[in-house]
């Protein structure tokens, strides 16, 4: 596999720090290297937090990267903010639902997708966050999906009850993000 | 046992659970609140003691008082707090009261800011404590040396009876990455011989850290100068990265550390004979081991989260055996790998110039 890095990003309460951790663990059960690193500041309420992974066969180094493969902005703000940062011929997942500014860059190709529009056709509450990790993981087959379900099941056990019983949302989230890209439903 | 993701702040917290770390008493401030969280949700269930102290001053003190009776006790806090701790630190070492000190830096100086830095290096390993005493330092840069570091903080303090700092920064204390805790590895020495466990049926025993009779506070000093030493043969250690034929050895401790090594891969493959000299113990700095690789290097370029700090070492170290360079940034500002490579692109060709105007 080849080494992928990922920011995840999004305002607070859109689960940006939750989804990389997710794509941690799941990088975990898949015996790679992973780091995550996020933003830690007051912006967690409200303002715009990020977290950045890496995966690897190798040992990485340093957890600190200038450019990255993938970003993931869940809105507008996010989409502004690390549109540079993404290496020529990377991508970016953009959540068109709630960002409808222009796209600046024509060295990267970009996946608009309408989450927040599209979680109204699935089991309610429907998670945006996990809706798009499960576009990344398609796109870039950076981990299986079957892993990032089996780290759902891992993490729901340490969790309230109450969390628990979304695993199954969670689940739906994660394939139908998948599907979007299987089918090239939205793909721009 | 298999490896878990875990926070860097979280494991350091586990580790001194695992390690037999009866008491933590702290104040929280970011960027290492979770360890006092986690100390919170597990030492009480454990039948250990956790107590949130009314401040920073208050907690070291709370250490001093555990460690006099040869119970492992811990706190931890973040620069400006790690600051009001000093008078304290200086009081363990002249007491010789063991004792564990988790320094999670960010941005300073005052209350600065909350992004990791690395600007509390003189504060730790020179001490803001009056008199002449030496922390020992260990300096981590991944979550498993964390957990590896922590132990052999609770050893090296009990092993020397001399407080202990475990110097992160923000950025390993807020990261996740996968670490094996596997088992504490140290058999703790005996402290029966001078704990203060009750005197029913022996002398009464004083641990103090005043000593007024004359000659009795010089010959203390002259004593634990002489553990020192000992602490510097025994203890020293340090990481080398690809130094056997580097020609530009870069220098940097703790997170720095790993960021260079990115840095050092790259110009590798470039061709560039680069190398990293990464400290492990702060103090006991690895002075002779750090001049045995200038000797045969061309340049050092020192890197660090601040305006220039373990760079007074590392030239006393290097003492002349090749130029020293510093390159870092200060006030919560980062350094990446491509900063860091730009740095040593330019230096590397400086040195290759230098060399063909010799000839």
């Amino acid at each position: 596999m080849k080494d992928v890095s990922v920011i995840i990003s999004g305002f607070g309460g859109q689960g940006a720090l939750f989804a990389g951790i997710l794509l941690c663990h799941a990088a975990v059960v898949e015996g790679k290297h992973t780091t995550w690193f996020p933003s830690y500041g007051a912006e967690m309420r409200g303002g715009a937090v990020n977290c950045c992974v890496n995966i690897s066969d190798k040992e990485i180094p340093s957890p600190v990267v200038d450019t990255v493969d993938v970003v993931i902005a869940l809105n507008d703000a996010s989409q502004k903010k690390f549109e540079n940062k993404v290496k020529k011929g990377g991508f970016m997942i953009l959540n068109s639902s709630l960002s409808h500014i222009p796209t600046t860059r024509n060295d990267i190709s970009y996946i608009k997708l309408p989450l927040n529009d599209l979680a109204q056709k699935l089991l309610q509450p429907a998670f945006i966050n996990v809706m798009a990790l499960g576009a990344f993981i398609e796109k870039t087959s950076a981990l299986k999906l079957e892993s990032v379900i089996e780290s759902m099941k891992e993490m729901s056990k340490t969790v309230s009850a109450k969390k628990a019983a979304l695993l199954p949302n969670n689940i739906e989230s994660l394939n139908f993000g998948a599907e979007l890209i299987r089918n090239q439903a939205v793909v721009v | 046992m298999a490896k878990v993701l875990v926070k860097g702040n979280e494991a350091i917290a586990q580790a001194a659970i695992n390690a037999g770390c009866q008491c933590y008493f702290g104040y929280p401030i970011t960027p290492q609140s979770e360890i006092g969280e986690y100390m919170g949700a597990h030492l009480p269930e454990m039948g250990r003691n956790f107590i949130t102290a009314e401040s920073e001053l208050a907690s070291i003190n709370m250490v001093i008082g555990a460690g006099t009776t040869g119970t492992k006790a811990m706190t931890s806090s973040s620069s400006c707090g790690i600051a009001l701790m000093q008078e304290a630190i200086s009081a363990m070492c002249c007491a010789e009261v063991p004792g564990v000190i988790v320094s999670v830096m960010r941005g300073g100086p005052g209350l600065g800011n909350i992004a990791p830095a690395q600007g509390d290096y003189f504060q730790a390993v020179k001490g803001g404590g009056n008199g002449d005493y030496k922390t020992i330092v260990l300096s981590p840069s991944t979550v498993q040396e964390a957990i590896d570091l922590t132990y052999r903080a609770f050893y090296l303090s009990l092993k020397y009876r001399n407080p202990v700092m475990l110097l992160a920064d923000g950025l390993l204390g807020q990261m996740m990455e996968p670490a094996d805790f596997g088992e504490y590895p140290y058999k703790d020495p005996d402290v029966s011989t001078w704990a203060l466990n009750g005197a029913d049926n022996r002398p009464a025993r004083n641990i103090v850290s005043l000593h007024m009779p004359e000659g009795e506070l010089e010959q203390l000093s002259n004593r634990i100068f002489e553990k020192y030493e000992k602490i510097k043969k025994e203890e020293t250690t340090y990481e080398g990265f690809m130094l056997e034929d580097a020609k530009l050895v870069l220098t940097a401790f703790g997170t720095v550390g790993r960021i260079a090594k990115s840095a050092v891969l790259k110009a590798r493959g470039e061709g560039m004979k680069v190398g990293l000299f990464r400290p492990v113990t702060l103090f006991p700095f690895p002075e002779k081991q750090l001049n045995d690789v200038a000797k045969n290097a061309d340049m050092v370029l020192d890197l660090e989260l601040n305006q220039g700090q373990m760079l007074l070492d590392v030239r006393s170290s290097v003492f002349g055996a090749c130029p020293v360079e510093f390159y870092g940034r200060s006030g919560g500002g980062m350094l990446t790998p491509d900063m860091i490579f730009e740095k040593v692109k330019e230096l590397y060709a400086a040195i290759n110039k230098t060399k063909v105007g010799v000839k």
